[in-house]
């Protein structure tokens, strides 16, 4: 069993009392001690500038040519708080129990209510940082229900929360740079990192622009790294977020927890043609007003402004009778691939069902659904050469987030000391399901109000300036990198790199997609081994390894999304249950619906590595569930 | 209804930083019409691969018009012609058959060109680090709700905030001036109560970083507001040079 260092005491007073006792480097110390961090979005950007103020030194890592560009400023909707201004009833309590209920009884309780105690907190940091969040004519701030949730407790800028909460951190960053303590590397990418004596030590990089090989060491390191989503190929997320962070993380020893526990995104603008390079989400907001239905008839090829009402299945309104369009994300995108999967999907290839506003604009009038979506229906029309004012959307559900991630324990320290993850690269908050507007929420509580603590709690324990990269374990990790870069370019096969990652992507999708079971898994773990074998034998990586080279980049993220994946499907193949994003086949009710089983499953699965192509050891983290009974979910 | 056409490619190749590029002429036949531009590009460095050359490199991430990375010109226009248009979110639909596309990079004093389509915007950050911020620590934040803000200011700063630090406005205007990017941060920060603080140093060691990273100056083209995909208006400028001479004199 792993032990997650929660604080004993009431679950209220955990956070409160922990900060109290942990302990403190002192003030004329913090400056000599050196911490790494890879990944500026939300949660990286934060931390940094966060350990910047309190007086560390930070090197910060990104891939893009800025910081800013980090894949948190796609978010579109909003940032949970429980301020309750809207008077509506909401409180820290409602936001917990949300939260825990929302993931399907995945996640820790001690983790969840913390973030919902700060909250609050994050909303006051990002006001006083200038972030223009939607205000009244009262001049006060405005908050919307998201997500089906009961309560006004979104926080947003027009629809563009993400970018605006981002920005509100680079800029926090970009005043520690000037400041002094922070030493910026953009267009450079993590490779490996170093550990020494279980310690984690440092990190190998590679300047994207002139290829230089290099290592950092300090006294710690902290992954903010993102999600795995692309590993489906086919994702919202933009095209440089990868696993190969976490992944070498992994290799080193770090374990990995929930690796199956995927968020599939039910209203994504459907794929198009092969040429597909990434998926387009449009916020959850829209099913507020839209309808989601199909053509009764399998063979109604009419267009959907000529089927009658009557000739019309609207499939969730007909099912969920009470909560009709608005089911949470996991139901919503189910059931959209059972009614592709009959044969009833709509558009040139039959994956996509219409999400219709007609009904929406009788009833309110085209300048308040202009009002409300008015950017979304530009950005649909913009795309697709559609006008949903006129003829329905079509949507599709596409891969959007992941809520595995690498394990930690309360303090966000991984199992290797002095390894911190936070963000989505973690596994902590959201369980088996995230719930919307709580990502944003979740990156910058670990940023700017867990990490700056409890990374003080470890480096107190430890001498400062661990600076020296002169031990064998760098020059090691570096031979390795430089000899990579050069086994890719030596291939010199018949196939592209991206033609690998299609691949791996569309087995990934069919077989440990939304609907998974036993044979499907077992048969994807054989077709990784395959496709991965493919790959070292055929892949072409053109160009030369001592400039930009963009497919030689890419090569190194798709080999480790070759290993990755199968570690994914291990996860998915081991929970025989049904929770959350995680729809195993075997385990459904009488009608369909998923089924938990809380007997057998009701534990963090933390994976140890022990080489590719071998099934990995299971590490339990029991959780213990004292504030919040468990229920199964009822939408119905 | 998508459908197919035929492109001639006139894009500029440079190998480094250092070295003379030169335009290269590729044809692509069978681009669907539904595709975007930069999935146009995707099939071509396909090809390229394919054919043992070197795909082209160009600067990309969110594909959703929001992370800002992407940009080019494209027929002399910052992100193609179609307006508030990323570069990404521009449609091969906006293309007819046969036609050709030349297409090269953001190009400006302060953009030193990397590799092909690929320009260093690290002056962008420069710009932001001489103080497009507020100096608030973590933690010392007061309750949200304290200050109120008038609804008008609010919509005004967000529109300015609105930018994604593409470039597009220093490629368009003919001085290659930053004046509408650096102007869209003195805006957002100025309007608000919680920016006023600093908005005196903030407006002249921006400018001043502006000048270093050798941009020119503005001379009222109106080229930027043109070609910015997020419609970031020149008011902006008007009132970062009225904080501007506030502060100066």
């Amino acid at each position: 069993m792993l032990n997650a260092n929660i604080p004993a005491g009431p679950l209220k007073n955990k956070w409160t009392s922990h900060k109290s006792k942990i302990k403190l480097v002192n003030p004329a110390n913090k400056r000599k001690y050196n911490i790494i961090v890879v990944g500026t979005g939300l949660a990286g950007a934060s931390a940094a500038a966060s350990l910047s103020e309190l007086g560390y030194k930070a090197r910060v890592f990104c891939i893009q040519d800025s910081p800013r560009r980090a894949h948190s400023i796609a978010a579109q909707g909003g940032i949970n708080a429980a301020k309750n201004y809207p008077n509506d009833g909401d409180s820290i309590d409602r936001l917990f129990h949300d939260t825990i209920k929302g993931g399907d009884f995945r996640s820790r309780e001690a983790n969840v209510y913390r973030l919902a105690e700060i909250s609050n907190h994050i909303i006051d940091q990002c006001v006083a940082q200038g972030v223009p969040f939607a205000r009244e004519y009262s001049g006060y701030l405005d908050n919307r229900s998201f997500g089906g949730a009961q309560v006004s407790r979104t926080f947003y800028a027009r629809g563009q929360t993400g970018q605006q909460l981002l920005l509100g951190a680079y800029s926090a960053l970009m005043k520690e740079v000037a400041a002094g303590n922070i030493e910026l590397h953009s267009r450079t990418e993590m490779l490996d990192l170093v550990v020494i004596d279980g310690v984690a030590r440092g990190i190998i990089t590679r300047n994207l622009v002139n290829g230089e090989i290099e290592s950092h060491a300090g006294d710690a390191v902290v992954l903010a790294t993102g999600g795995y989503s692309n590993c489906f190929y086919l994702s919202t997320n933009a095209k440089v977020c990868n696993v190969t962070a976490a992944w070498r993380a992994h290799k080193k020893g770090a374990f990995f927890a929930n690796p199956c526990f995927t968020q599939i995104h039910p209203t994504c603008i459907p794929v198009h043609g092969d040429y597909q390079s990434k998926l387009t989400l449009m916020s959850e907001s829209l099913r507020n007003d839209g309808r989601v239905w199909v053509p009764k008839n399998k063979e109604d090829k009419r267009a959907p402004n000529a089927i009658p009402e009557n000739d019309r299945y609207y499939y969730l309104e007909e099912k969920y009778p009470s909560f009709g369009n608005l089911v949470p994300r996991d139901l919503a995108s189910r059931n959209a691939k059972y009614v592709c999967d009959e044969g009833r999907g709509v558009g040139a290839t039959g994956q996509a069902v219409y999400l219709d506003f007609s009904d929406a604009i009788k009833r309110s009038g085209r300048k308040t659904i202009e009002e409300r979506y008015g950017n979304l229906f530009d950005m649909y029309q913009r795309i697709t050469n559609v006008n949903p004012y006129k003829d329905p959307m079509m949507i599709y559900p596409a891969l959007h987030y992941t809520m595995g991630g690498l394990w930690v324990d309360y303090n966000l320290m991984s199992n290797l000391p002095g390894l911190f993850v936070i963000g989505e690269a973690n596994f902590s908050d959201h369980g088996a399901n995230r719930l919307g507007a709580s990502a944003l929420m979740q990156g910058l509580a670990d940023g700017y109000f867990i990490l700056p603590y409890t990374i003080g709690h470890y480096l107190a324990r430890r001498a400062a300036g661990q600076m020296d990269t002169s031990p064998k374990a760098f020059r090691d990790a570096e031979q390795e990198a430089k000899e990579r870069t050069e086994l890719f370019l030596s291939i010199k096969g018949s196939r592209s790199v991206d033609e690998f990652h299609r691949e791996l992507g569309r087995l990934c999708w069919d077989k440990c997609g939304m609907s998974r079971n036993e044979a499907g898994l077992k048969q994807a773990l054989e077709e990784i081994s395959k496709i991965r074998d493919e790959f070292w034998k055929s892949v072409k990586v053109p160009g030369s390894g001592d400039d930009l080279n963009q497919s030689l980049e890419r090569a190194g993220r798709v080999a480790d999304f070759l290993e990755f994946s199968q570690t994914m499907v291990w996860d998915a193949l081991h929970r025989k249950e049904s929770c959350g994003g995680h729809f195993r086949e075997e385990s459904q009710t009488a009608e369909g619906e998923a089924l938990r089983d809380d007997e057998n499953f009701c534990y963090v699965a933390a994976w140890e590595f022990r080489g590719v192509d071998k099934e990995p050891v299971l590490h339990k983290e029991k959780l213990d569930f004292e504030e919040v009974e468990l229920a199964q979910r009822n939408y119905k | 209804m998508s459908k197919k056409i035929h492109l001639t490619i006139k894009v500029w190749r440079q190998k480094k930083g250092e070295t003379n590029g030169q335009f290269e002429t590729y044809q692509l036949t069978q681009i669907d019409t539904d595709m975007s531009f930069l999935e146009m590009l995707d099939v071509l460095n396909e090809q390229l691969t394919i054919e043992g050359k070197e795909p082209v490199a160009f600067d990309h991430d969110c594909r959703e018009g929001i992370c800002g990375m992407c940009g080019a010109v494209v027929n002399g226009f910052a992100h193609g012609q179609k307006k508030a248009t990323t570069l990404c979110q521009l449609h091969m639909r906006e293309f007819k058959d046969h036609q050709t596309i030349v297409i090269e990079p953001l190009r400006a004093k302060g953009f030193p060109v990397i590799k092909d389509l690929v320009v260093d915007r690290t002056a962008f950050d420069r710009i932001i680090q001489a103080g497009g911020y507020i100096s608030v620590k973590t933690g010392s934040a007061p309750e949200a709700n304290s200050i109120p803000i008038s609804k008008k200011n609010v919509d005004l700063a967000m529109d300015a905030a609105s930018c994604i630090g593409c470039g597009a406005c220093v490629a368009a205007c003919p001085n290659a001036s930053a004046m509408l990017f650096t102007a869209a941060k003195v805006s957002h920060l100025s309007l608000l109560p919680q920016g006023q603080v600093e908005t005196q140093k903030r407006v002249l060691t921006m400018v001043q970083q502006m000048d270093k990273e050798q941009f020119g100056n503005c001379s009222n083209e109106y080229e930027c507001e043109a070609a910015c995909p997020k419609n970031i208006s020149v008011e902006n400028i008007s009132r970062m040079n009225k904080l501007y001479r506030q502060a100066s004199f």
